[in-house]
Parts: C-alpha cells; sequence; structure tokens
C-alpha cells in the first residue's frame, strides 16, 4: 500500500519538538517547569500559573480514542479515503488531546476508548508525523 | 468558571429588527456576489420603509476574505462603495461569536448610538466559486509548497480538511455517551426538507424519506451526504434600528429581548472540553440569564444547520431540551415540525434551504414574526422567535420578540 499524499505542517521554532520528536521515538510536547503542565498546542506561557518557563517533554505515547470518525469524502489528493481520524486523549493529562490517525487495525475495529499507542511517519523535511496504532 | 450574571440593564432591548431582505438563492447563479449584495441590502432597506440615506450603519461577517473562495461575497468597503453609504459606524471581520455576532455588533451599535440604523449582510457564493467540484478541502488548492500553519497544522496533514469531519467526531462522541442514533439525527435533515417543500425559494424541495437518508453516501460517519448543509450562491440583510427610531417604520419592530454571546471553553474544534456541546452551551446559556422569558415561550427556532448535528447541540444548548436528549427529542419529527411543540428550521435551513451561512435563520425568524411563511407560516401568532448560528468553538444567537 503505497503512503498516502500528506500535507505537511510549517514547522517553526515553536512547534518543531512536536513535528521532529518522532526523529527519536518522542511524542514530545510542551511541559511547565513550575506546575507540570502540559501545554498544546505550544504557547508563551502555562495557561494554568502563567508560568513561562515551558520546555518539551516527551510522554509515554499511550493514549485513548476520544472519539473518531471513518472518512470517505476525498478532501485531499492523493489522500484516499475511507481513514479513521480520531481525537485521542494523552495518558499523562486528561486535556491532553491531539486530532490524529489510526492505523494499522481495520476501520471497523476502531472504537472510542479504544488504548491506543504513538507511532510515526517520516513525511521528509524533518517532519514525523503522530499517528496511533492499537496498544497491546 | 463564571458565568455572567442574571443582567439588570439588557441594552439589547433598544435595538430591534425592523427589515429583511434577500437576493435570488441557487446553485450556480454565476451573478457577481455584489450584485446578489445589492438586491439583498435594497429589498431590506425598502422592507423597513427606509431610504438609503437613513442607513448610518454597516456591520457583516466575515468581511472581505479571499479564501476559501466564495465564503466571502462582499465586504464593508466594496457595500460602502456600492451605496455611498454616510458611516457613523461600521464592522467586518470573522472573529466574532457566530457569523450572527455581527448583528449583535449592530445592535450594540445602536444600543450605544453610535448608529440608528445599521445594515447587517452577510453574502456567500460558495456554489459558483467552487464549480462542479463539489465541496472543498480546506488547504486543498495549495499545491506542492503547501504548509499548514495555525489550527490547520494540527488538522491537514492527517486528511481533516474540513469542518465535516471535525464536527462529526463531535456528533460521534454524543452517539457515544447518550445513544443518539443516525435514525434520530436524520429528522433534523427531514424535518429540513418538509420545510422546505413549503418554501419556493428553498434550493432543494423534492421529498425526503428516512430510507433516502439511509441510502445516501457517506461523508465522514456518522454524517451523510444529507447531514451537510449545501453550497450556494445568495445574500441576505436584516436592519437592525434603535426602537426609537423604529416606531414609525412599516413594520411592528421585533425588539432584540436577548443576545448570548459567551465562549468559556477553549476556542478550539478539537481542544473544547465537552465536544458534545460545542460552545454553544455558553451562548445558550447566557441569553435564558439576559430574559424573563423561557423556552417554552419561544414560537419557532431557527437553528444553525451546516450539519444536522449542530442543530441537536443548539437544541440542548437553548434548554428545549435536556444535555444529551436531543436525539430522543427530535425522533420521529413531530415536536419541531411546523405544528410541533417548537417548530425548527421553518424555512428548510441550509441543508435544504441553501448555505447562507447563518443570516438566514435570523431571516426566517423575522419572516415568521411578521407572519410572511406563506405556506411554511407557524400558525397562531407567534411572538418569540430564537436565531442561532455557529457550530464548533463559535456560537451566537439572538431571541427576538414582536409585542
Ligand atoms: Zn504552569
Amino acid at each position: 500500500m503505497t503512503k498516502p499524499s500528506r500535507l505537511l505542517p510549517l514547522v517553526t521554532p515553536e512547534n518543531e519538538h512536536y513535528w521532529q520528536g518522532g526523529a527519536r521515538d518522542e511524542l514530545c510536547f510542551l511541559c511547565c517547569q513550575d506546575c507540570s503542565h502540559y501545554v498544546h498546542p505550544p504557547a508563551p506561557l502555562c495557561p494554568e500559573c502563567l508560568s513561562r518557563k515551558l520546555a518539551p517533554r516527551a510522554v509515554s505515547g499511550r493514549a485513548v480514542v476520544h472519539t473518531f470518525t471513518v472518512n470517505h469524502q476525498p478532501w485531499i489528493p492523493g489522500f484516499d479515503p475511507p481513514y479513521v481520524v480520531a481525537i485521542v486523549e494523552i495518558e499523562e493529562q486528561p486535556s491532553l488531546r491531539l486530532t490524529t490517525n489510526v492505523k494499522n487495525c481495520a476501520i471497523e475495529d476502531v472504537s472510542i476508548g479504544m488504548p491506543v499507542q504513538v507511532c510515526f511517519e517520516d513525511l521528509g523535511d524533518g517532519v514525523f508525523l503522530p499517528l496511533f496504532e492499537p496498544r497491546a | 468558571m463564571t458565568v455572567p450574571g442574571k443582567a439588570t440593564t439588557r441594552l439589547e432591548r433598544s435595538a430591534a429588527v425592523t427589515g429583511i431582505g434577500q437576493s435570488a438563492v441557487g446553485r450556480r447563479l454565476n451573478v457577481d456576489p455584489l450584485a446578489l449584495t445589492a438586491d439583498a441590502c435594497l429589498a431590506a432597506i425598502e422592507d423597513a420603509g427606509l431610504r438609503r440615506e437613513d442607513i448610518d450603519g454597516l456591520s457583516t461577517y466575515p468581511g472581505s476574505m479571499p479564501t476559501p473562495a466564495g465564503f466571502s461575497g462582499a465586504g464593508i468597503t466594496e457595500v460602502q462603495e456600492m451605496l455611498r453609504l454616510k458611516l457613523n459606524w461600521f464592522c467586518g471581520g470573522p472573529e466574532l461569536p457566530g457569523q450572527l455576532g455581527s448583528v449583535v455588533n449592530a445592535v450594540m451599535a445602536v444600543a450605544t448610538g453610535l448608529a440608528k440604523h445599521v445594515l447587517c449582510f452577510r453574502t456567500v457564493w460558495e456554489s459558483t466559486a467552487q464549480g462542479g467540484g463539489g465541496r472543498q478541502g480546506i488547504g486543498s488548492g495549495g499545491g506542492g509548497r503547501f504548509r499548514a500553519s495555525g489550527f490547520m497544522q494540527w488538522t491537514l496533514p492527517y486528511g481533516a480538511a474540513s469542518a465535516a469531519v471535525w464536527i462529526a467526531m463531535m456528533a460521534k462522541r454524543h452517539f457515544h455517551e447518550f445513544g443518539t442514533t443516525r435514525e434520530q439525527m436524520a429528522w433534523i435533515a427531514l424535518n429540513a426538507r418538509r420545510n422546505a417543500g413549503l418554501n419556493p425559494n428553498a434550493v432543494y424541495r423534492d421529498p425526503m424519506s428516512m430510507d433516502d437518508y439511509m441510502a445516501a453516501r457517506m461523508i465522514s460517519s456518522p454524517f451523510c451526504l444529507y447531514d451537510c448543509d449545501v453550497p450556494v450562491d445568495g445574500s441576505t440583510a436584516i436592519i437592525v434600528s434603535s426602537v426609537d427610531a423604529a416606531k414609525d417604520l412599516r413594520k411592528p419592530p421585533l425588539v432584540v429581548e436577548a443576545v448570548g454571546t459567551a465562549v468559556h471553553g477553549r476556542p478550539s474544534w478539537d481542544q473544547w472540553d465537552d465536544l458534545t456541546t460545542m460552545a454553544l452551551r455558553d451562548a445558550g446559556a447566557m441569553l435564558w440569564q439576559r430574559t424573563d422569558l423561557t423556552p417554552a415561550d419561544v414560537d419557532c427556532a431557527q437553528l444553525y444547520d451546516g450539519f444536522s448535528f449542530i442543530t441537536l447541540a443548539w437544541l440542548e444548548a437553548l434548554g428545549f431540551c435536556g444535555k444529551g436528549e436531543s436525539g430522543p427529542f427530535v425522533a420521529g419529527g413531530s415536536r419541531i415540525a411546523l405544528d410541533g411543540e417548537v417548530p425548527v428550521n421553518t424555512h428548510g435551513g441550509q441543508l435544504s434551504g441553501g448555505r447562507l451561512h447563518g443570516y438566514g435563520f435570523l431571516h426566517e425568524a423575522a419572516t415568521q414574526l411578521w407572519r410572511e411563511g406563506g405556506d411554511r407560516q407557524v400558525a397562531g401568532e407567534p411572538r418569540v422567535a430564537v436565531a442561532a448560528a455557529g457550530g464548533g468553538p463559535l456560537g451566537g444567537c439572538l431571541l427576538l420578540r414582536r409585542d
């Protein structure tokens, strides 16, 4: 199966920890050095304590499917449906969510509450896309 | 989380809707969107019994915007220039509590005396601009060097290139938590089509059955084709006047009884705390904190249906049913029918009437209160109507009252 032709994110100093962590197999988020709150999407300060001491920190990569959809509409040339788009919640913090794809399983096997684990797809240009697959 | 206290002064009541207008609405009209805007604006001015010289305020959503194609058919500057308006106040922009936030702006301008008669408009020409290619994904025209930034960087690389995908996930979560089904949600689309059949200006008027709905192709589960609104070309205009200035106009003023503009959660399509409510929760709660009226007083509800699920969420946000209960509430379609306890989207909504992007709901609320609905007119003498627009992290609503 050929890889889908994905649109790439614009990598900046603010988000490179997220898009490039996959080079080391790490899913990284900004984390507050004062209160340990993970901040995503990246921001210049912690929304909990307003500290500006934020630094990238790797998480376990374990997550749970919060919700999902099976997309059937061809939106992007070369990125062919059907595929699963999901919002997953990262184990380390209930509010730590991201939109992603669930892969390496049959579409009909995806469900809300399903335990998943991060994996990465190398898109070139230094971008490693965090994706999720079923956790054993 | 703080909520706005019970309002003691409700300045919105010093403003009223005094006229409405609409251009031709249709698929691929191939008409200059500014010309459509002129049709709607001049019709609204005439409807109110005003002259163009009386208009001293101008408001629109989202303002001039080159992309997505056809999303904005006209901006403030073009309309002011075209009609040579002498403006005391104007405002156009996208960062508002939903599309009707631009009307709330007009209400505030009138209430504070910055303007006397504000012309509000919203023009779309997505049907012509998108041509025969169907609904487009965001960024799909970007070519090989396109790089997603801002919020889009978190969704486009995953093929989540449309609000259809984002809101489908909200609907799925609602299905999961409350047992809502496609058969229940279908009634938003079926009710809209039933009402569109009585509206000569609606785009899709042929009868639709539950079998038709269930047989339609999926877009993004649980949304099928009929859960998604239909891009059209068209313009809608609304005149907001001060109640003092409204007294001598052609029509009974529709007083703005209350507005809801709150957004307390994170303003994001995927980070919002409770995806089953969207931002509509906060706007709806605020509306009822600014009036002594209750949902039981509402004679018709015109609730945004960019996707069918959004109407379910507005029904809950505005308290027409309890949280999570919108599926059973609409099932069978009798409660939301023209002769039901709360007639919903009496013109056919955007699902069957066409995607006029928010303004169509306020236009229809006024139409019903002025009892100009023709075959689709709600029986009796409706006095109170709610118009609500927006979905995801954007939502705003107005309650209109005819004395
Ligand atoms: Zn902190």
